[in-house]
């Protein structure tokens, strides 16, 4: 029988939406293939979301251990290769976060399992796994396939598939696999929340945002004035704020902040999905961009191709000529 | 304190236009800049900075072709001491583990505190190499790493989560570290710094001298294949506002007004 596994990854005793996501994903998988969906849950006390998952998986597999509370690689790696290992899964799903990053290519390598990373889109033909990630900043997609292995381990793009209701009703089953001390070699010390800076902006109705396409930190008075212009602040992709150039706390994105304004003006951003997935439920989103290619441009609802630094002063004038 | 820095040469596409060659397995390169990848332009600045204050050599390793050598030389002129390219057509088509797997054999007799990769190729973006390459030297890691202090015998890393938290971790060194973007700023190699790197000896080494058998390395010892490479669907997309830049901003204007927020 085809097992599809996914590894639930929760942070402050909450279930992050990814795990969902894999799991109406690999719902949609089994019903094709006569296949069943098994959820791993590793963490301490976790019964409150193992009842959870049962509407999502015929099996949800629970180790609870004190030693699990937050997630720490060196501790969670041999527990899960442990589980892969007896049961064989013809998939493993983890997710693409922070969490899977820093977990997926060492349980790869130790169990010998082939690894695809990021994926976007993932099916099952027969036995054969085969996936879709995007390469080249979103710019190009490839499809890869795995050589024969029983089992093929991917991480899941965050947001790549909806939530759906869970319709399943599946049995908890605790495992008494053995779990580590945390080891010396890698100790958790704390978690640190971002700094509150003096701009939230994810309280505004209207952001200007701007990328890498801005060149030079002189420039960003431009777009400081075009935010004046229409009551909003500005906001930024990651390499802006890299540069120095805006506080950590405009950034927008998956190591930023995830926004929901009526209106997103996204410049000089080229759209990749670290940038993408903190901004694209604005309700509605402009992108000025010189590259007719660039992704933004496919979650955007208007866009402009051309040189911003023509674009955006002609826009200041114009927002000026509408307003009188 | 002795570092290894992992970079690797990729293609600047942000704003290229890209085309898929001919087979559907790869881009068309020619006509694209070539640069070291981001986070691992970060990766060398974090070693420089650490071997300023700790004293130590740096070794900088890529595994590409003979174009890579130019990250290497700039490598070397901001302060690498040693530069090493790993290159063997057996290396060819490799997935990201087959990657690490030649890196590794690569360190073998390399003596090191501590390993720097990038996080992510910004070409690629398999986030895999460096935490596969702690997993085959067997030694700890931690990636998505924008905070290092290094302490006696150990590192307390920050790494950063969704939303910006941060994670904080003692490691024991040796490990390897996947370094993030923004860490640090890197700066410039000096004309001089160039100059002099221009003419010192890159070591190369083969999958033979370092004792790899061929199947395990390169497109035969990958576990993925790369099947095809395609444009992603173009959705319904963005209305796109046309004219010079005087009548595309007219009609946003418009727009923007007929909203409500002009
Ligand atoms: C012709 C061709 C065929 C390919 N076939 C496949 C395939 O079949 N399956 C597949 O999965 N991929 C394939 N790839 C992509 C593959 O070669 C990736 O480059 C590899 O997976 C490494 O992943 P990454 O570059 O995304 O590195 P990441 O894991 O994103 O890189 C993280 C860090 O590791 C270090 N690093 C990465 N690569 C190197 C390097 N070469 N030298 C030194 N340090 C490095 C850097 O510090 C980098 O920041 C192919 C590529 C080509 C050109
Ligand atoms: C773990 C992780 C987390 C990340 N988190 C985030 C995050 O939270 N937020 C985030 O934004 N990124 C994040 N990133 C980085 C992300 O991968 C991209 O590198 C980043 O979003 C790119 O920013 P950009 O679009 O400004 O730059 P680029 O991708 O370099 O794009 C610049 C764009 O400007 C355009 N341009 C250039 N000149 C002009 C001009 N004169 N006129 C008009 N257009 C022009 C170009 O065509 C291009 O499209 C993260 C990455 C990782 C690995």
């Amino acid at each position: 029988m085809n097992e599809i596994l996914v590894l639930a990854e929760h942070r402050g005793g909450e279930l992050r939406d990814v795990t969902f996501e894999m799991l109406g994903k690999a719902g949609a998988l089994a019903g094709a293939s006569g296949g069943a969906v098994t959820a791993l849950l590793l963490g301490a006390g976790v019964r409150d979301m193992a009842s959870r998952l049962t509407s999502y998986a015929d099996e949800v597999l629970v180790v609870d251990h004190g030693n699990l509370t937050d997630f720490n690689s060196a501790v969670y790696q041999p527990v899960i290769a442990e589980v892969v290992k007896s049961r064989e899964p013809s998939l493993v799903m983890v997710g693409h976060t922070a969490f899977g990053v820093d977990l997926a290519p060492s349980l790869a390598v130790a169990l010998g399992l082939p690894l695809a990373s990021d994926c976007i889109d993932v099916v099952l033909d027969g036995g054969a796994v085969s996936v879709t990630r995007q390469i080249y900043g979103g710019k190009v997609d490839a499809r890869l396939s795995f050589r024969d292995s029983a089992t093929a381990l991917v991480t899941v793009r965050a947001a790549a598939f909806p939530v759906e209701d869970g319709a399943r009703s599946g049995s908890v089953t605790e495992l008494d696999t053995p779990v580590s001390d945390e080891p010396a070699f890698r100790r958790f010390v704390q978690y640190v929340e971002a700094a509150i800076g003096d701009v939230d902006i994810t309280k505004s109705d209207v952001i200007i945002a701007v990328g890498r396409g801005i060149k030079e930190e002189e420039n960003l008075a431009l777009v400081e004035e075009l935010a004046g212009l229409l009551g909003g602040v500005v906001g930024c992709s990651r390499p802006v704020v890299d540069a120095g150039w805006l506080p950590k706390d405009r950034q927008v994105g998956s190591s930023g902040k995830t926004v929901k304004p009526k209106l997103y003006v996204a410049i000089g951003i080229s759209g990749q999905f670290q940038h993408m997935s903190g901004m694209k439920a604005a309700e509605t989103i402009v992108a000025i961009n010189k590259d007719p290619k660039a992704p933004i441009f496919s979650e955007a609802d208007y866009g402009i191709v051309g040189d911003l630094f023509k674009i955006v002063p002609a826009l200041k004038e114009k927002i000026a000529e509408a307003r009188a | 304190m002795n570092i290894v820095v992992c970079v690797k040469q990729v293609p600047e596409t942000a704003e290229a236009d890209l085309k898929i060659a001919a087979g559907g397995k790869g881009i068309v390169e020619e006509g694209l800049a070539l640069q070291i990848n981001e986070s691992d332009n970060y990766a060398l600045e974090e070693a420089l900075l650490i071997t300023e204050e700790h004293d130590g050599d740096i070794t900088i390793m890529t595994l590409g072709h003979e174009s890579s050598e130019e990250v290497l030389r700039m490598s070397m002129a901001k302060g690498a001491g040693t530069a090493v390219r790993v290159a063997d057509p057996a290396f060819d088509g490799g997935d990201a583990i087959a990657t690490a797997t030649a890196l590794a054999a690569a360190l073998k007799d390399v003596e090191y505190d501590l390993v720097l990769t990038g996080c992510m190729a910004s070409d690629d973006g398999a986030t895999q190499v460096g935490v596969a390459l702690a997993e085959l030297l067997d030694i700890p890691h931690a990636t998505y790493v924008t905070e290092v202090e290094v302490g006696s015998g150990e590192v307390t890393v920050g790494r950063e989560l969704e939303g910006g938290l941060i994670e904080k971790l003692t490691i024991k060194l040796p490990c390897v570290l996947g370094i993030q973007t923004g860490i640090n700023e890197p700066r410039y190699a000096s004309i001089m710094g160039i100059a002099r790197a221009s003419k010192r000896e890159i070591e190369l080494k083969s999958a033979g001298d370092m004792g790899l058998d061929a199947s395990s390395v390169g497109a035969a010892g990958s576990g993925t294949v790369l099947e095809e490479l395609t444009f992603p669907p173009v959705g319904e997309g963005a209305d796109i506002l046309e004219g010079t830049p005087s009548e595309a901003s007219g009609k946003l204007a418009d727009i923007l007004k007929e909203k409500g927020f002009v």
